[in-house]
């Protein structure tokens, strides 16, 4: 018998067992339980990039680039709080808990948010200090697991979220491993250092849409009906939440896509839960419509963001606003090519890192570990983020001018067409060249 | 002559909620000491929530959901039923149901202490992160799911899976137990544990032997992901 490689013109890899699922199965068997990861879906999946946005020409006309203006502000809030939030850019940073990330990542993204007069959120675990001074607007989190909810928070905050779930785990709990639980964590979590801290994915004192509507006005009255209060959703059953959460009195609905990121979850919840953004934008725009609330109550969509060209394309479906969570991260230099062998340490590259979820992080993000966090100098970190919020606000007013729009929520779906069926009907604009939209 | 103010009184009968509320917000600061009366509450929710006040609270009658929520520094009393999630949240000062309350009570509570003078529905002190909770009847199923802190004392009978999924929260209850959750066990009454229930009784004016209850806690086999114990999760 030869010990010659095979030759591989006759090698064929299966379709149904490719050479992942092969590693997957293999390491399952080794280790018998799932793979918990960070970061979001990683599969492909329908994305705004399968829709184009329709530049004027003869039947309408552009915005001349540097001279006309393109307005960029945004209102939310504005159908029961006494203080709406007035947002400079229609881009808003999404929750990620202190915890998950370290303390001068939420410092860096406060800084820049507020640079650019944009809000930012909190996240699983309450508001350190460091982040309400940085945030001049900042949404405070009201999640299942309670961990750190203090009134006097709730009284110090902008907005309130109510976060229902979560588009990388929609009806699923969460999880931040013990690694990453030092005493400052544990303390703002009432935990033991060190323990894997469980999030529960129902709310401890409610249940359902009508126990919904009695919380957002137990909130209103602590917080004397001043602050606007939204309701997160992860995108699944989207035209039947966006509604319920409507009628429970929200002033704003955040839908979160299937590729929103998460810090710790099983891959297998990540890639096969949910639904993505670009149809969950239009489901949740529909539901608006039907009850007479669209622009009344605000939608903003999140999960899987990444420039000005995404932006454009949700606010055309009808969304207000955007949120970025993963994206902002790279902003910061999640993935970035530096301590290249930290990241080998870990397993990966840069450019495929999702461990999150070690507290290892190679460029001091997702760590509460001391050294790595000096990685992440607060002010450079807030310096790229504002640069990349600049950068997506400029392609965001460029697309809008070039479809002849004086503010871009003056952008509509008649502003767009799909190169893929698939997109022609999640999105229900008219695949490219045609006047198809399928359904219709 | 006593130098307490006099006592103002509010009826919801004639008044709203909201009026109600943002006066005695009105109180944080240099409110401590007040008394205040709320009559008629007709079973409102949120009445006296996110109060920031050492004041003095009566509420003559039965309340809607999360009475008394979020409640920091108020020692309230309602003198009737409450709805759910009663004290939801306390960080500190009382409150006291002198009937029973409805489910989650004391839910996610960081501080205080929370007295229930007749029975408790399911989940009470869900999710405790440091309350103390007395409970002078007994408490429905999935009492103190994931209790993070504090402490449940139950003189009556505790409902099914008590204390599922529990962490650092310490249980004694008086009666028999349905069932214990997952990672819940029976751990030793010592003398400091009797100490201890004895000491929460009497600041909850409640009577009792310490000596006649059993303590219940975390065994602690959740707290890192084993993978031999999956079927517990
Ligand atoms: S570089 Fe850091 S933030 Fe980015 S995926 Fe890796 S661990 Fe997470």
């Amino acid at each position: 018998m030869s010990g010659a490689p095979p030759d591989r013109r006759w090698l064929r890899a299966s379709a149904s067992f490719p050479a992942p699922v092969i590693a997957e199965i293999h390491r399952a068997a080794d280790e018998g339980v799932y793979d918990i990861r960070g970061f979001g879906a990683k599969r492909h999946l329908p994305t705004f990039d399968d829709l184009l946005l329709l530049g004027a020409s003869m039947s309408r006309y552009p915005l001349e680039g540097y001279r006309e203006r393109c307005e960029t502000s945004v209102t939310i809030g504005t159908r029961f709080a006494r203080r709406p939030l007035e947002l400079a850019i229609p881009i808003t940073i999404a929750g990620m808990s202190f915890g998950a990330l370290g303390a001068n990542a939420k410092r860096a993204i406060g800084m820049a948010a507020s640079a650019m007069g944009t809000s930012t959120t909190t996240g699983d675990g309450g508001m350190s200090p460091e982040e309400r001074e940085a945030s001049k607007l900042l949404v405070y989190q009201v999640l299942p697991s309670r961990y750190g909810l203090d009134p006097d928070h709730l009284r110090a905050c902008d907005a309130i979220e109510v976060v229902v779930g979560q588009g990388a785990k929609p009806g699923g709990g969460g999880m931040l491993l013990g690694q990453k639980i030092t005493e400052r964590i544990a303390g703002m979590r009432d935990l033991p250092v060190g323990i894997d801290q469980r999030s529960a994915c129902r709310h401890p004192d409610w249940t359902g849409p009508d126990d919904l509507e009695i919380k957002i006005q137990e909130l209103r009255e602590i917080t004397d009906w001043e602050l606007p209060v939204y309701v997160k959703v992860g995108a699944a059953r989207v035209g039947f939440d966006v509604a319920l959460a409507v009628k429970a009195g929200a002033d704003a609905v955040v839908v979160d896509g299937m590729q929103g990121g998460t810090a710790a979850t099983q891959d297998i919840f990540i890639e096969h839960a949910g639904v993505p953004t670009l149809p969950a934008v239009r489901q949740a725009v529909e539901a608006l419509q039907e009850l007479g609330m669209h622009r009344k109550v605000q939608l903003i969509v999140s999960g899987g963001i990444r420039h000005g060209a995404d932006v454009a394309k949700a606010l055309a479906l009808g969304a207000d606003a955007v949120s970025l969570g993963t994206a902002s991260l790279i902003a910061l230099g999640c993935n970035r090519p530096d301590y290249v062998e930290d990241y080998h340490a870990l397993g990966t590259e840069p450019g495929f890192c999702h461990h999150c979820h070690t507290g290892r992080c190679p460029v001091g993000i997702t760590t509460q570990d001391a050294d790595l966090e000096t990685r992440l100098h607060p002010e450079q970190g807030a310096r790229r983020l504002r640069n990349y919020l600049t950068t997506m606000t400029l392609e965001l007013q460029t697309l809008a001018r070039a479809c002849g729009k004086s503010h871009v929520l003056n952008l509509e779906p008649e502003d767009l067409a799909a190169v893929t069926v698939e997109a022609a009907a999640m999105a229900q604009v008219p695949l490219a060249g045609t006047n198809w939209i399928p359904g219709r | 002559m006593s130098n307490l103010p006099e006592p103002v009184d509010f009826d919801l009968a004639g008044g709203d909620r909201r009026s109600l509320n943002r006066s005695l917000h009105a109180l944080a600061g240099d409110g401590a000491g007040a008394r205040w009366n709320i009559r008629n509450p007709g079973g409102r929710h949120a009445l006296c929530v996110g109060m920031a006040a050492e004041a003095e609270l009566a509420i003559h009658g039965h309340v809607g959901y999360y009475c008394a929520g979020m409640n920091r520094s108020a020692n309230i009393v309602i003198h009737g039923n409450a709805g759910p999630g009663v004290a939801e949240n306390m960080m500190s000062g009382s409150v006291r149901v002198k009937g029973n309350a409805s489910q989650s009570a004391g839910a996610s509570g960081r501080g205080g202490l929370l007295v229930i003078e007749g029975n408790a529905s399911a989940r009470c002190g869900i999710s405790m992160k440091g309350i103390d909770i007395v409970v002078a009847g007994s408490v429905g199923h999935m009492s103190a799911f994931m209790a993070q802190a504090g402490h449940l004392v139950v003189c009556g009978e505790a409902g099914a899976d008590l204390g599922d999924s529990i962490y650092e929260a310490v249980l004694y209850v008086r009666g028999p137990v349905a069932s214990l959750g997952a990672d819940c066990v029976e751990k030793e009454m010592t003398d400091a544990h009797r100490e201890r229930v004895g000491g929460l009784l009497a600041a909850a004016g409640v009577e009792a032997d310490p000596g006649s209850f059993r303590r219940y806690g975390s065994a602690r086999r959740l707290y890192n992901f084993n993978v031999d114990r999956a079927d517990e999760y």
